[in-house]
Order: structure tokens, then sequence, then C-alpha cells
């Protein structure tokens, strides 16, 4: 710590940072473009000048670039000095002589640092009586429209997208006035995080394109926290609604896991909450065609099922932990299923248990990007966790910050240090069956079949800690291999061991795990990283219950007379023979789901759920983090909350069919959760994620809409000219309306948009951290847990590897191995009802090792028949295995699977 | 006595004075053009929508009585629905003050009395007039940066053609 003097007053400041951000964390309005928390400093657009003087006699001092100058013990400087005033307004006017009489018709406006840039500093009138420069546009795909005349030229894309997220399909062209930000030609961004653009640009160039077209000012929305539900990660976001209906997702900083930055599926993902597939009504089947019914039918007939015979429930992994425990009191421990089939099941179980009992760290998102040797087993994380892959690139920088600390240099100086770092090895490496796109940045890829993975894994195992299992039979070049490999992460500080549920592979996370457990043995700090499918697969794993095999066999014998489906598309993960079997022997099947899924088509009764935008719920991540996400949405009736239905249900029903004693007295979220925490103690800290319903600060509710948020004795005049009061919500602590306490002290997991007097954009959040780049004043959002204190208690007990190591592959003749092609766009399945995903997703192709296809199509028999597909050669690819999109092609995919592959024989007709 | 007799001279004096009573509704009063009545939308001198729906005038309203989404059509923004609840408005003119492109307009019309609260909600059919108002000459189009069917980029007023990328020339 040091101190600097801002304008006659000392403030207490880092010595590690600059003077802009000293500045911003004093609480300073300093203005600024160019420097961004996540990009660093490059002093490209001069705007945020001020003096700095030489000691207490300097009177002139020199103007120097905030951004560019570190914190010195006892600076003196000055912001308000009039030469620095003029300074800076003369950069703003310049800045705005091109800039085009736009605001009323930009996606920006009312949100834009641009705006509140030169509001801060005065600049009021244009001098410039001359020309404007104008560019032409390009059309970058679905998610981000372009109008480069906004440009401020500050290089903040360009930074992003290629320095920081690894794209290469955007650049600065042209120099001067003309310098001009965009792809070579026309076409989509192909970038995963291609989104943040939208946040990063401080002005108007880059604006999201579906939000576009349902456009409304950032201080009409009505804003709320919430967790993206879209893969494991739990990235947190902010989701705005205005007439109740989604608008938008935007990011919301949580210094552990997404910080500024979410992947394009995550923020254009939503889709599906207004897309024509809802189910906005209940449906019951009536003379063999499904009707709309009112509410009190479909209880009835629910109450009328539930006589006759046994219920069962299937639960989900994207259901919130409140929906699913709900239907676990309404059916019982016994008769609760998770929705999964075994493999999947068994795999998220393993993945809690071999997290418990790592001996080292569980390193959060952020921890991961300072790991100083990564690597990933048998996952391809920029598919099934996009962020947490942004997170491993990151990590490739560590070895340039450590060159820049000997240098001398600050790691915030962004070209500096980045042209340092072209000189250091990468850390990162990567062991998977396909390529993956962190391949560019890694130091070393091997791709081989799931098991060979596997074995390589518990080989490098053996190699760090002799008392682990030993593998024989390893050619020399993979003893070679797995030697290196065990050097290197022997020799680093950090060591982060990544893995996951992709390849449905246990000996693939076994083995990761006996990595990291051996290397916890001599560096504490080894990290351990599981990738889990779903948004509340780890907390399903912490419940517990039936596999769908197992409902499968008792569905088989007659058992079950009333299956409750809770937003679960069991198609996804049952072979359409066992789906028929399933319809044919279960009278009743009840769907729960918000959209209309190939299930809801077999379901004598469906019911309309709540989507995460509408309800509030806690989600676990894969780290097991709980997480609250809060309604923006109050939607008609008689959609309501997966727990509200069940609740419903249960009241309608005799008390003598099924004991529901608990469930019937919920009156609110935090009535189930104190439910959950008494039947699963190790869910029990969920409660905690976020403060309840009853949390007021001041006497007062939290406001979840803007002070200034406009229309209110209007918007609804169409339907009753009379004023009717906010929606309520007991679940949750905010006020529906513009009513209700706001400041950037409240709780982080109640963060429900970012504004503060002068700061309307999203940079606003800078006055919601005490440390630029820390955790929120509030607090951190969400509750971890799988707490490190249980690992230090499990440290006592010595890890005991495992020994069940599978044999090598062995190809056999006549069959290919077929892995799945996970995809970013395409094989999640909520994902796939919104627009912009499904334009952006690609026809399903099949996967072979280069130069082994013999046609250009080829037909791949699966369990559910042929498939013809087209064929793309996969580089790198292993012998005898193919790649076939998940969900794409079969919509149950269960792999790794051996199945027949042979030549399409229309090839000669089609050409 | 002598007061009381000069207030009743002075009160006689005025039966002489001019009348101040106006016969409304048959005599109609004199309104200037900038009188704050009856809110209306204008449109372009080329018969085009003026209002851009950026939502500064409801974002004004102290009452909160404009309420409007925005939709587009070949780069145009258009209010798809815009509404004012009449039974709530003051007639400030705040709205007028923040539109960007002339387009909200208050007339010299205060005649708007109703029996029914409802029929005071005036949607966008009942708002937009097919002339430009006070502003007979200003398009928002022809300042703005944006290309709409007619207008080319670059070809707003002061504004230089398109840059040419391609090309080497500094």
């Amino acid at each position: 710590m040091t101190t600097i003097r801002i304008d006659g007053r000392d403030w207490p400041t880092r010595s590690d940072i600059n003077l802009l951000q000293a500045c911003l964390e004093a609480g300073a309005n300093l203005p600024y473009f160019c420097w961004h928390p996540e990009l660093g400093s490059v002093g490209a657009c001069r705007q945020c000048a001020i003096k700095q003087f030489s000691g207490p006699e300097d009177r002139k001092g020199r103007i120097v670039m905030a951004c560019m100058t570190p914190v010195s013990e006892n600076a003196i400087i000055s912001i308000d000095d009039p030469e620095a005033r003029d300074f800076r307004a003369s950069v703003i006017e310049w800045m705005m002589v091109n800039h085009p009489y736009d605001c009323p018709v930009c996606e920006e406006g009312g949100e834009c640092h641009l705006q509140d840039m030169t509001v801060m500093t005065g600049h009021n009138t244009r001098r410039y009586r001359f020309t404007k420069r104008t560019h032409r546009n390009q059309d970058l795909g679905p998610f981000v429209k372009h109008e480069m005349n906004r440009c401020i030229a500050c290089y903040r894309c360009v930074r992003f997208y290629r320095d920081y997220a690894g794209g290469d399909d955007l650049a600065a062209f042209a120099s001067h006035d003309n310098v001009y930000f965009g792809r070579a030609e026309d076409g989509t961004l192909q970038n995963a995080f291609s989104g943040n653009l939208v946040e990063i640009c401080p002005t108007g160039v880059f604006t999201d394109k579906p939000f576009s077209a349902v456009y409304t000012r950032k201080w009409d929305m009505r804003g709320a926290p919430s967790v993206c539900v879209h893969c494991a990660v739990g990235c947190n976001t902010i989701v705005n609604a205005r007439e109740e209906t989604l608008r938008r997702v935007l990011n919301r900083y949580n210094t552990d896991i997404n910080r500024y930055v979410l992947c394009d599926r995550g923020r254009f993902g939503h889709g599906f909450v207004n897309a024509p597939t809802r189910i906005r009504t209940p449906l019951r089947i009536i003379d063999g065609q499904q009707v709309p019914v009112p509410t009190a039918d479909a209880l009835t007939a629910f109450a009328h099922m539930a006589t006759k015979g046994r219920v069962v429930g299937i639960a989900s992994s994207r259901a919130a932990l409140e929906t699913c425990f709900s239907l676990w009191a309404l059916v019982g421990a016994k008769h609760f299923s998770t929705g999964q089939t075994r493999q999947e099941q068994e795999c998220a179980e393993l993945a809690h248990a071999l997290l418990t009992r790592h001996p080292g760290a569980l390193p959060t998102l952020h921890e991961m990007e300072s790991a100083d040797a990564v690597l990933v087993l048998g996952e391809d994380v920029c598919a099934t966790a996009p962020r947490l892959g942004l997170s491993l690139h990151q990590s490739v920088r560590q070895a340039s910050f450590h060159t820049a600390d000997n240098a001398k240099v600050p790691r915030w100086m962004d070209a500096a240090v980045r042209t340092l770092g072209s000189e250091c090895p990468s850390t990162l490496h990567i062991l998977t069956p396909a390529p993956t796109d962190l391949d560019s940045v890694a130091a070393e890829t091997f791709h081989a079949a799931p098991d060979d993975i596997a074995r390589l894994g518990f080989a490098i195992a053996h190699e760090i800690d002799p008392s682990a299992p030993p593998v024989t039979d390893l050619t020399p070049d993979d003893a070679a291999r797995v030697a290196r490999l065990a050097q290197t992460l022997m020799a680093a500080r950090k060591p982060l061991i990544v893995s996951g549920m992709q390849y449905g592979s246990r000996a693939l996370m076994q083995a990761t795990s006996s990595i990291a457990a051996a290397l916890a043995r001599t560096t504490p700090a080894a990290g351990l990283s599981l990738v889990l499918p779903e948004c509340n697969s780890m907390g399903l794993a912490m419940m517990g219950g039936l596999s769908l095999e197992t409902v499968m066999e008792q569905a088989r014998a007659g058992e079950i007379f009333t299956l409750i489906v809770v937003e679960n598309d069991l198609t996804r993960h049952l072979d359409p023979a066992d789906v028929a079997d399933l319809v044919a022997t279960v009278p009743n099947i009840v769907v729960i789901d918000h959209t209309m899924t190939p299930l809801c088509q077999h379901a004598s009764l469906v019911l309309p759920i709540a989507a995460f935008s509408e309800c509030n719920g806690t989600l676990v991540n894969q780290e097991g983090r709980a997480q609250r996400f809060f309604q923006a949405v109050f939607p008609p009736a008689p959609i309501q909350a997966g727990w509200r239905w069940i609740q419903t249900l249960a009241r309608g029903l005799d008390p003598s069919t099924l004991p529901v004693t608990g469930l019937i007295g919920w009156g609110s979220l935090d009535a189930v959760l104190a439910a959950l925490a008494t039947a699963f103690p190790g869910l029990a800290p969920a409660a905690m994620a976020a403060p309840g319903g009853d949390y007021r600060i001041n006497g007062e509710k939290l406001r979840s809409q803007t002070y200034r948020a406009s229309g209110r004795t209007v918007i609804r005049s169409f339907v009753s000219v009379r004023d009717q009061p906010p929606p309520a919500s007991p679940d949750t602590p905010f006020s529906s309306s513009m009513e209700g306490a706001y400041e950037p002290d409240m709780p982080g997991a109640l963060v429900s948009f970012y504004q503060t007097p002068a700061w309307n954009s999203v940079q606003a959040l800078n006055r919601f951290q005490f440390e630029i780049g820390g955790p929120l004043r509030g607090g951190p959002s969400g509750i971890c847990l799988l707490s490190p204190a249980e690992n230090k208690n499990t440290q006592a007990r010595p890890y005991t590897y495992t020994t069940d190591i599978p044999p090598p592959y062995v190809p056999q003749a006549n069959v290919v191995l077929v892995l799945p092609d996970t995809r970013l766009f395409g094989s999640e399945e909520l994902s796939m009802f919104s627009p912009p995903i499904m334009e952006r997703s690609s026809a399903p192709t099949l996967g072979l090792p280069a130069n082994t296809a013999t046609s250009d199509r080829m037909m791949l028999h699966l369990e559910d028949g042929p498939h013809v597909l087209p064929v793309k050669p996969v580089p790198g690819l292993p012998a005898d295995t193919a790649l076939c999109p998940a969900h794409m092609v079969a919509r149950a995919f269960r792999f790794p699977r051996m199945a027949r592959l042979e030549d399409f024989p229309g090839e000669g007709e089609r050409t | 006595m002598f007061n009381t007799l000069r207030t009743l001279l002075l009160t006689a004096l005025h039966a002489f004075h001019r009348r101040a009573t106006v016969q409304y509704p048959e005599q109609q009063p004199y309104l200037p053009p900038r009188y704050r009545g009856r809110i209306i939308l204008s449109r372009d001198p080329d018969g085009m929508e003026r209002c851009v729906a950026c939502n500064l005038c409801a974002v004004a309203c102290p009452v909160d009585c404009i309420s409007l989404q925005k939709t587009e059509t070949d780069g145009r923004w258009y209010p798809e629905y815009f509404r004012i609840n009449f039974s709530r408005c003051i007639f400030c003119g705040f709205c007028e003050e923040a539109c960007p492109t002339y387009a909200i307009q208050l007339t010299p019309d205060f005649e708007m009395g109703e029996y029914a609260r409802p029929n005071l909600v005036y949607e966008k059919e009942d708002l937009l007039i097919s002339g430009t108002g006070k502003y007979p000459d200003y398009s928002f189009y022809n300042v703005a940066g944006i290309p709409i069917p007619g207008k080319a980029r670059g070809a707003s007023e002061r504004e230089r053609p398109p840059v040419d990328l391609h090309s080497l020339l500094p």
C-alpha cells in the first residue's frame, strides 16, 4: 500500500496499479476509453490526461496519461487542474469530430460510455463545421451489429477479440482518420466470445443484434441477477425485461467466475424463453388430442391419476435445485429419478466424489487464469464450458507475466507485456481425442482415443507419485510424453488438471483426479477441475436418485402408473425404442416444462413452468458453487415456478394417496430451501447463496428498475386505464418497480443493473468494487458447497488411487468408435430454441481422420437407424474413430459407442 | 360615507367596461401556435413518420404517461406502438423539448373532455398527423449518420462519401 495525493486529498492505494485505476478506486470521475480492467492499458485514446507534480514545490506540473503512469509513492496529481481539463476537453472534441448525429437511433444510447465521458468532460457544442468521415458497415452475423461511423478508435475491440479471446477475424484496417475495425470481408464473427464486443466497445459500433429487434433503453428495463443455464460453469448474468418479456442477457461481474466476459451461447441463448415453442397453458389429452385446459381441470386430472397407482418423478439437471427437491418431496426418495442415464449419473456422481476427495485446490475460473501449467485431459472445454476455455486461454499468459515482473514492467502495461510474452513458451498441454480451439495456443497437443488418454493420465500420475498404480505396455513415444508432462507439472507452482464428462469416460476423470492428487502431495496448490454437462448437474449429483435405466425397468415391469417429468426431454437421453416402451408401459406421463419438447407429444398432461427469467431458484455449478437466479419477468398465470406447480399438484391430492406433508406448507422460496437443508445437509448452505426474500436495506426492498423507468402510468392502459399495483413475489428481496434501495454496497448476489451517478454504461461496474478487478463491495455472489475446509479434513486420510486402468483402445474390424463432437452452438438443448443460436449452428457433419474418407457422404449406423452425413476430414483424429455431433444426428446420443460406417450408396447420383 | 359612495361608483363604472367573459365555445379564444395542448406525432417533409422511437419523450415525462416500443424497417426506426395516457398528461411540454426529431409536438387544442377515462388513452394512429407541424423543413434522417432508402451512406448533411478501405492513399 502507498499513498497518493489527488487534488490535495490523500488516498491510500495499491502500488502495482496505474494512476487511472487509483483515481477510479478513489471515487474520482476521470474519463477514459481504451483502458479496460481485463485488457490493461495501451494509451491509445489520450482521454485520461491528468497533471502530475514532481513535489509539493512543483506548481507547474506536467500532463501525463493516467493509464500509462504507475502509482508511485506520494505521487501528487490533479484531475481538476485547468490545463488537464482543457486537454481532455480537446481530446474528446477531436473524437467527436466525425461522430454521427445518431444517438436517438443508436442501441447504445442511454448506456453509452462515450455519452457519459462526453458529459463528464463538458463537451456540449460542436465547433467543427466541416464534413464528417463515413465508413461502410459489415454484416457480422446474427449476434453483433456493426456501425463503424460511431468509432472513436480506442482499439478495445481488436485487443479483446484478438489478444484476449484469441479470435483472428476482426482487425484494424487503414490508417489515421480512416482507421476501420472489422473483418476482411462481410461474414459471421467466428469467435465464441464475439458478443462481448457489445460491452467492451465504449460506443455504439458493436451492438447486440437480437436485442436491437426488441430494443428498449436501459433505463426502461427491469433487471434481475441471474445465472446462465446453458452450461455448468454458472456464469453470472443480468437479465433485462420489459412488458413481461425477456429482452437481453448481460454479463454480471463475479470475481471468481466469469468476471467481465460471457460466451455467446450464454449471451444469446436466452431466446427459448420468448420462442413460439413456449408452453403457456396446461395441455391435456382429450379424445386423443392435446388441448389447452384450465388449471383446475389439469389438477383434477392429476389427482385422479395419482389415486390409481405409483407416481414416479423424473427431475432434470437443467432444473433448479428447488424444483428437483419439491419433486423429491412429492414422490419420495424411492421414486425419484435424476433423469440421467446411468452413465451420466455415475459420471456426475464420480465428479462430485473426486472433487470432494481432492487433497489440493479446487480453483475458480479466475484462479485458473494464473495456473502456470495446465493439462487438459479428454475434454473440449471450448465447446462444453466455453468460459472455462477462455480462462485456460489466459493461463497461457502466465509466463509473460513472470517475464514482465522480472523486467520490472507492470502487468497492466498491455502492449509491452504482450511483446515480452511473444517469446514465452505456452504452458497449456492438451490430450484430447479431437482437435480443440485451444490447440493453437497449446505447447503440446496429442490426440488419441479416450481410453488411451486415460492411460496416459494414469501413467503421468504414476510418474509423479510412484505409489500410484503403473500403466504397462506404453509405447516409447508415450512413455517419453508421459515423462515430459510429469516433469512440466511437477516443476509448476500452480498446476491445474482439467477433464470432464464429454466422452462419458469415468477412467478419464479418475486419471485426472489421480494426477491432481499426486501433484498435491508436493504442491498444495495443485488444482482439479471437472466439467459437467448441465447447469445443475452438480446439484443433482449431490441429491442422488434413480437412473433412467432403473425407471425403465420399473416401467417395463408395469410398476409405474404416473410419471412426472420435470424440465427434462427424455428423448435426449433415451433411445427412440426406449421412449416408445416408456410411453407404451406408463399410462400417464405428466410433463412439466417451459418448452414444447418432443417428449410433450407423448404426455397425457403438460403443465407450463416458468423459465429461468421468470422464477427464482438455485443452481449448483460444476465447482459446487450454489448460486441464486432471480426473476425479471412476472409471467401471467398459469405459468409458475416448478416447485409451486408441484406444490399445487400436491395440494390437489387426497392426503392418503401420497405422504406429502411438508411440501404443502411452503410459503416462499426460503421455506423450500429450509426444508432442503433438513433433507440434504450437504446442500444446506445453498440457502445462503443469496439473501432471502426478507432481506431489506434500510427497511426497503431493492429496486429492480432504474429510478428513471418510464411509462408507469400508461404501459398497461390499453388493458385498463386504472393503475395496477406492481407485481410482487415473496421469494425475492426485490421490488418489481423503481421504488426501493439501490447502492453500490448492496450484496453481490443482488446487483440487478449497474448504474451510478455520471456512469450509465456497464463501465459503472468500477463503482461497485473497492479494487478494480477485485471482489464486489457487497461481498461474493453464491456460496461454495464443496468447501476447502472439507478438503483439509480429507488431507489427513491418504488419497487412494484407483487401480481401475482401462486397456488400450483396439480398433475392431468394420466398426468405428463414435465420439461426440460437442458443439458450442447446436449440442446444448435450450439454446437451440433461440433464433440467433439456431442461425449460428451449422449442419451436422461426420468427422473422420484425414485421408480416410472414401466418399464425401457416408452412412453411420446408430441405434435409431442409419444416418447419411457429409464427411468432414478432421486432421489429427485418431484412426478408427469418428466424430458425430452430439444430439444433432441421433437425438439421444450415448457415447462412446462402436458403430458401423459405410459408403453412402447414392453417391454417384448426387453430383 | 364617502368611501361607500366611491365604491358604488367604481362598481357602476364597470358596467361600461369591455366584457372579459368570452362566449366559449361559440367564440373561440386565440391560442398561439406554441400553446401546450393535445400532443401529436408529426411527419417528415417526405411524409414518413418522424418519430424514431428513441424513448426520450417517455423518459422526460414527469408523470410517466408515454410509452412506446421500437421497431425497424430498412434502417429507419419507428415506434411499433406509441401510447399516451392523456388522463395523466399534465401538458408540461417536456416531451416536445426532449424530442430530437421534432416528432412529438404540442398543439393549441385543449378540447379533450371525455366521459370515460379509457377514451383518453391515445394510440399511435390517434396521435399521428399527416403534416410536419411547427417545423416544416426538418428531417432527422438528413442529418443522422445512418443510411435509409433514398439516402446512401455518407450522403447526409456534412458527410463525406464512405472511405475506400482498399485505397493505399493516405
